[in-house]
C-alpha cells in the first residue's frame, strides 16, 4: 500500500515537473503508437470492409485466421520483424533495426489484425441490414464500402481505439525491435520495464501511471471527435 | 465527410511520419552490452564524456551477454562491451570480432536473505557456500538466461558438483531475464541469487537481502570490449566504432571508469592494457 502511494507521488511529481527525457519518452510513445495505429486503420479498414462483403473461395478460413491474428503474441513479432531487419536479415540494407521506424512496423502488424477483423465483423452486420436497399439503388459491394465506412464510423473509431491499447500497451515487440537506446527509443512501457529491472519500483509504477494518464487523454480526444463530428452530421 | 475525414488521416500520418525521420542523420554507433552495465549508470556516466569529445552518439543495446554476443554476431552493433571471457575469445577465435581488450573488473557476490536459512555468511570458499545452499535446498534464483552472470554461475555450480538441471523448479529456480529482475524474484521469495556488485549496489528493491559471500577469486567479474570485424560485417562503422574502443581504454576513457561513484562507493576498476589473452 505504501508503494503505491509513493508511486501515485512520484507519478504527480513527474507530469507536474515536466521533466525533458520524460517528455521525450512520451512524445516518442505517442508518435510511434499513433502512426503504427494511423497506418493499420489506413490499411485495415478496407481491409476488413473487403473481406466482409466480397465473397471469395477461402474466405471462412481468411475470417477464422484474421480473428486468430489479434492474438499475435508481442514478442514473436519482435523476433520475427529483427530477423527481418537485422543486418543479416533479408531487409538489413535498409539499417532500420533500433529505429523508431522499426517500432512502427512491429505495432502495425499487432494492431493491423485488430483493426481489420473488428471492422470485418461491423461491417459484415451493416452489410446484411443494408444490402437489400443498397442493392435496389443500383449499389455493388465495392461501392458500398465507403458509405457502409462512414456509416459505422462509431464503431470503427472503437475499432481503432482497441488497436491503439495493444500498441501503447506492449513492451515484447518494441524492446526486441528498438533495443530501449536512451534518446533513440526508449518508450514507455520499455521505461517502465528498465527502472522495474533496476529495482526502482515506485519510479515503474509512476511511469505507468503517466502511460495510463497519456491513454485516458488519448480516448478523451476520441471521445470529443466522436460527439464533434455526430453534432456536425447532425 | 469521408474524404475529409481521410484526408485529416492522412495528413495526422504524414506529420508523425516526417517527424519519425528526424533523427536519423546523426553521427552515431551501436554497442552490444549487458544489462550490469546499463543498470549500474555507468553508461549514462560515461557516454556524455565521449560524445562531448568527438560528436560520435553511442546507441548502447543492453541485454545479457549471450544475446550481446549474438547481436554483434548478426552484425546489429559495431562494438561489443560484455563480460564473460571464454564467450568474448571465442567470438574472436570466430573472426566475429577483435581484437579483444580488457576494459575494467569489478567482482560478482552472493546475495540471500538477512536471516540466512543456508548458514552460508562469510563463506569464504563460494563453492561450498553454494553447496551448502543446494544441500539445504534453499531457494536459488539463477539468471538462466545465458547471460555473462548465468555463465559464472553454472561455472561454481560446477565447482559445488551440485546438478542444477536436477533440481531446476523445485530450489533451483531460473528466472529466464535480467539481473535486475532476478534480484526482484530474489527478494521476492527471499531466496539466494549470485549478482555483479555494480548492479547490486545501484539496486534499490533489495527488500531483505544483503551480501553474504564474497572475495573469493572465482567471484572476480572481468569486462572486456571489441569492435566487430568489418571483414565479417561490412555494415560496420569501424572507424566510428574503433575510436570509442580506444577511448575506452585509453588514460582518459579509463579515469572515467574510475570516477563512477555510487554512495561513496567505486563500482569498476579499470584495468586496460593487456590484449587478447
Amino acid at each position: 500500500m505504501n508503494d503505491l502511494l509513493q508511486a501515485f507521488g512520484q507519478a504527480l511529481r513527474l507530469l507536474t515537473s515536466l521533466d525533458a527525457s520524460l517528455l521525450e519518452i512520451i512524445a516518442l510513445s505517442l508518435r510511434v503508437s499513433l502512426t503504427a495505429v494511423g497506418l493499420a486503420a489506413l490499411f485495415g479498414l478496407p481491409l476488413g470492409a473487403a473481406i466482409a462483403l466480397f465473397r471469395f473461395p477461402g474466405r471462412r478460413t481468411a475470417v477464422v485466421l484474421l480473428n486468430a491474428m489479434m492474438g499475435l503474441p508481442p514478442v514473436v513479432v519482435g523476433l520475427v520483424i529483427y530477423l527481418l531487419l537485422s543486418r543479416s536479415g533479408p531487409l538489413g540494407v535498409l539499417g532500420l533495426l533500433f529505429t523508431p521506424t522499426a517500432m512502427i512496423v512491429a505495432q502495425f502488424v499487432l494492431v493491423l489484425p485488430i483493426v481489420a477483423a473488428l471492422t470485418r465483423q461491423s461491417m459484415e452486420d451493416l452489410w446484411h441490414e443494408y444490402e437489400e436497399q443498397l442493392r435496389s439503388l443500383g449499389s455493388t459491394p465495392a461501392r458500398a464500402i465507403p458509405t457502409l465506412l462512414w456509416d459505422g464510423r462509431f464503431t470503427l473509431l472503437t475499432a481503432i481505439l482497441a488497436g491503439f491499447g495493444r500498441a501503447s500497451a506492449e513492451v515484447g515487440a518494441v524492446m526486441i525491435v528498438g533495443g530501449n537506446i536512451d534518446h533513440v527509443t526508449r518508450m514507455m512501457t520499455t521505461a517502465i520495464a528498465l527502472e522495474t529491472s533496476k529495482g526502482d519500483l515506485p519510479l515503474a509504477l509512476g511511469l505507468g501511471f503517466v502511460l495510463l494518464t497519456l491513454t485516458i487523454a488519448v480516448n478523451g480526444a476520441a471521445e470529443l471527435v466522436r460527439r464533434w463530428s455526430k453534432g456536425w452530421t447532425g | 465527410m469521408l474524404k475529409r475525414f481521410m484526408t485529416a488521416a492522412a495528413g495526422l500520418l504524414l506529420a508523425t511520419g516526417l517527424a519519425a525521420g528526424a533523427h536519423a542523420a546523426d553521427k552515431f554507433i551501436t554497442v552490444a552490452s549487458t544489462t550490469s552495465t546499463q543498470n549500474s549508470g555507468l553508461f549514462e556516466h560515461m557516454l556524455p564524456a565521449f560524445t562531448k569529445k568527438t560528436g560520435i552518439a553511442v546507441h548502447v543495446v543492453a541485454v545479457g551477454t549471450g544475446q550481446a554476443i549474438k547481436l554483434a554476431e548478426k552484425c546489429d552493433a559495431d562494438v561489443l562491451f560484455v563480460h564473460h571471457k571464454p564467450s568474448e575469445l571465442k567470438f574472436v577465435a570466430a573472426g566475429y570480432g577483435g581484437p579483444r581488450h580488457d576494459v575494467m573488473y569489478n567482482d560478482f557476490v552472493v546475495v540471500g536473505p538477512k536471516s540466512d536459512p543456508a548458514g552460508i555468511k562469510g563463506m569464504k570458499d563460494v563453492a561450498a557456500a553454494m553447496a551448502e545452499i543446494a544441500s539445504k535446498k534453499q531457494p536459488f534464483v539463477s539468471r538462466g538466461d545465458n547471460s555473462g552472470t548465468n555463465k559464472k554461475e553454472l561455472e561454481l555450480w560446477k565447482d559445488a558438483k551440485v546438478d542444477t538441471k536436477a533440481a531446476s523448479g523445485t530450489w533451483y529456480r531460473e528466472s529466464g531475464s535480467g539481473m535486475g529482475a532476478t534480484l526482484n524474484t530474489a527478494a521476492g521469495m527471499n531466496g539466494y541469487t549470485l549478482t555483479d556488485r555494480g548492479t547490486w549496489l545501484s539496486f534499490k528493491n533489495r527488500g531483505d537481502l544483503q551480501i553474504l559471500v564474497e572475495g573469493d577469486k572465482r567471484l572476480f567479474n572481468q569486462y572486456g570490449i571489441m569492435l566487430v570485424s568489418e571483414k565479417h560485417c561490412p555494415s560496420v562503422k569501424a572507424e566510428l566504432g574503433q575510436s570509442f574502443v580506444d577511448w575506452v581504454i585509453s588514460k582518459d576513457g579509463q579515469k572515467n571508469i574510475a570516477d563512477y561513484k555510487l554512495g561513496g562507493e567505486q563500482l569498476f576498476f579499470p584495468n586496460a592494457g593487456k590484449t587478447g589473452s
